[in-house]
């Protein structure tokens, strides 16, 4: 058990939880929430793979399965904007339509013998030599990795930062007065919720490509969108908490697997030598996030303190009063 | 103020117009329920198709063919999942191809419980003559539903109960393989200078310990100094868990990783580092890159066959169908007919290839059986001698923890880690 080891690999498997949570943070800081975030990686890692082996490159396999998602996202959209139908019941039933649409899709890409190709892993020239960090964060890692690493500082600043970051919270907290200063709720919740899409596509696409290469049917993702769900609430909404939450959640994810090797921890007897309960532990996590999302998302006190926005769930009706 | 009103009264015509509807409808909904199931029994006997998609779990139940024999299997996963469910697949397709006059279906994506219950009964009220149940989780609700349907047939994979008369089990000795596949990866840790191999289990059920102790027994004959370690990953099918079960394994010390899970995760981690290998499990198409070393796998169609015939002809017995490699139910890919070895087998000891060859077609044969791998002596790792020499474990001990089902008593039963085995048993 060498906890350097079990850092890296949460750092590796942690990033598909990372695009799928940032995404999800992008789409309910404009009000929306959407619950098929597990459906549209599915759809995410079945496109990434299908067009992968047809074209032989990754990078076109990787921009299919974000438009590809994003595509499927603006059902969810189009249902809950435009028709203000009720944003739980149309991402769970989006959830549904997604796993259909990937399943019927991805007839066959099993039975693929010939290699598909994968993302590139890499380690940073300079910043791998740096003792510990660089082992866990610059060592061998996926291309997707490092994009990662980009990505939240980019996604902090344009959220907290900028003008149109600005427009997106505005239109999550208070739809009514960013209309009455001429900005398009309507246009910007849509384009948020692509880009929710855009993000589970590219979770999809890190499982497929890179985490474990292959289509794996329905099971490809098992509740992976639906930890990314929890850990929203989790990092209440900022994509810097979020790349903690992912990556803790990957390193615990690998700690429970590697806690069963040794019989001796620091000299004592190790109490999890083979205990079975803990897995079963992180196997039940997504479901109890999920509760305790519905929980947090009924009672207006919760929702205050944990810093939900305050439109999230909410349709906006224009020259309705109120929010 | 003008809107309340508005609202108000919206709110009562809606009200009055959902109460209106309902109204008279409520004293006839209990008349309906019976008046639609005695249809559904007229129309068994006539043996015609219901037409009603009645309560099935949301899903469409397909249709039999008159005057064929109608056989259907229900799947976990989707048909392709690249595993289990894809296995049973190709095996009622097997059935459809090989044998004459049957109509064969599937179901695929049935949960198990509730859901899968409204889907068996389905089925069986549809017309078919017999269903195979691919889960464990269906044990239940196919013993509730051939209750209900004596005329039809259910043969359940990979549980435990049977009523004897037209519920039945059914499984195999992937334990056979799994030996085989132990004295592989022996062998290549051997060669290579290694001294440790990893087992990657699902759930600590007997089944997981009978097929990870035959792996581990396989290890033993190729390499005696060569130690197993363990790690329990609680999922059947779960490519990110997996492939971090396997990482895990490696990462300590081990030169070949066994899954006992669906997906290649095993050969996959194995791609990612130098000189080690993975044996990938459970379909034929998992093994597809050179760090597989090989892949246990199920052949259901012949197995399917075997029964579907029986049953046409009246004959099949429901019970404790336990079948051996010698029926043709069981793989190593690589070494089956038409197989090429892959290239972590080709560079191994001619003396052990020769003798995981000649054992497995001692197998196919059937001169070698899953009683001849748990034959004494066998140490477990805390020094107990779990089975003495020239003794052998029953079917009941093979098969269960003691003290084992009613009628089916064992008296040591699978709940004990071989000797080279380097793991405490989990809690139950």
């Amino acid at each position: 058990m060498d906890l350097i080891i079990i850092l890296a690999s949460g750092v590796a498997t942690g990033t598909v939880l990372l695009y799928a949570t940032v995404g999800e943070i992008f789409s309910e800081r404009s009000g929306v929430l959407n619950l098929g975030v597990e459906g549209m990686m599915l759809v995410g890692a079945m496109f990434a793979y299908k067009v992968t082996a047809a074209t032989q490159s990754p990078l076109l396999g990787l921009l299919a399965a974000m438009l590809a998602a994003g595509a499927v996202s603006q059902v969810h959209a189009f249902i809950t904007i435009t028709l203000q139908a009720d944003q739980v019941i149309s991402g769970l039933a989006l959830n549904f339509l997604a796993t259909g649409i990937s399943l019927v899709l991805g007839e066959g890409l099993t039975s693929l013998r010939d290699v598909v190709p994968q993302l590139p892993k890499f380690s940073i020239p300079v910043l791998s030599e740096i003792p510990w960090l660089g082992d866990i964060f610059f060592n061998n890692q996926s291309v997707m990795v490092y994009v990662g690493f980009i990505f939240i500082p980019l996604a902090w600043y344009y959220i907290n930062r900028t003008r149109p970051g600005m427009h997106l919270r505005a239109v999550g907290e208070y739809p009514a007065a960013a209309d009455t200063l001429g900005i398009g709720v309507y246009a910007l919740r849509y384009y948020y919720v692509f880009v929710g899409g855009l993000l589970a596509g590219l979770a999809g696409a890190t499982i497929s490509l890179s985490i474990s290469p292959g289509w794996f049917g329905a099971l490809t993702t098992s509740g992976q969108g639906w930890i990314a769900v929890g850990l929203v609430i989790f990092a209440q909404w900022n994509p810097i908490r979020a790349a903690f939450g992912a990556y803790t959640f990957g390193a615990l994810r690998r700690l429970v697997l590697d806690i069963q090797g040794p019989a001796t921890v620091l000299g004592l007897a190790n109490p999890f030598f083979y205990n079975s309960n803990l897995g079963f532990f992180l196997k039940m996590l997504p479901f109890a996030f999920t509760v305790v999302f519905l929980v947090i998302g009924s009672r207006e006190a919760m929702r205050k303190r944990v810093g939900t926005p305050a439109a999230l769930g909410l349709p906006y009706i224009r020259g309705q009063r109120g929010l | 103020m003008k809107n309340k009103v508005f609202w108000l009264l919206s709110v009562l015509l809606i009200a009055a117009m959902v109460l209106g509807a309902c109204a008279p409808a409520a004293p006839d909904a209990p008349a309906e329920e019976p008046a639609e199931e005695a249809m559904a029994e007229e129309e068994e006997m006539a043996e015609e198709p219901a037409e009603e998609e009645a309560a099935t779990g949301g899903l469409q139940i397909p249709d039999v063919e008159e005057g064929k024999f109608n056989v259907a299997v229900v799947m976990l996963s989707n048909h392709d999942d690249g595993g289990w469910s894809q296995a049973q697949w190709d095996g009622i397709n097997y059935v459809a191809e090989n044998v004459d006059g049957v109509n064969t279906a599937y179901m695929e994506l049935v949960a198990e419980g509730a859901d899968s219950e409204q889907v068996f009964r389905g089925l069986a009220r549809k017309g078919f003559d017999l269903i195979f149940g691919g889960s464990f989780g269906y044990m239940d609700a196919m013993e509730v539903v051939a209750e209900e349907f004596p005329d039809a047939g259910f043969v359940h994979i990979s549980g435990y109960k049977s009523n004897m008369t037209n519920f039945g089990n059914l499984f195999g000795a992937m334990e056979d393989m799994k030996f085989l596949a132990g004295m592989l990866a022996g062998s290549r840790a051997k060669t290579d200078g290694a001294d440790k191999v990893g087992g990657m289990a699902t759930f600590p059920i007997p089944e997981e310990f009978r097929l990870f102790n035959a792996y581990s027994l396989g290890v033993q004959k190729t390499c005696p100094e060569c130690t197993v370690d363990i790690r329990w990953i609680y999922t059947w099918h779960d490519p990110v868990v997996e492939r971090e079960g396997s990482d895990s394994l490696f990462d300590a010390g081990s030169h070949v990783v066994m899954t006992g899970a669906d997906t290649p995760a095993a050969a996959l981690a194995a791609a990612d580092r130098e000189g080690v290998y993975g044996i990938n499990y459970d379909w034929i198409g998992g093994c597809t890159i050179d760090e597989c070393m090989t892949s246990p796998y199920w052949i259901w169609g012949p197995v399917f066959t075997r029964i579907t015939e029986a049953a046409m002809a009246g004959e099949y017995e429901y019970g404790w169908d336990y079948f051996e490699a010698s029926e043709g139910g069981l793989g190593l890919y690589g070494f089956m007919e038409g197989q090429e070895l892959q290239p972590g087998v080709t560079s191994l000891p001619e003396e052990d290839l020769t003798l995981v060859q000649d054992t497995l077609a001692a197998m196919l044969a059937g001169e070698f059986t899953r009683f001849d791998i748990f034959t004494g002596p066998i140490m477990d790792n805390t020094g107990n001698l779990v089975i003495e020499e020239g003794m052998s474990f029953q079917y009941s001990d093979i098969d269960q923890f003691a003290p084992g089902a009613p009628g089916l008593e064992a008296e040591y039963g699978m709940y004990w880690w071989n000797e080279n085995i380097n793991a405490d048993l989990p809690d139950l």
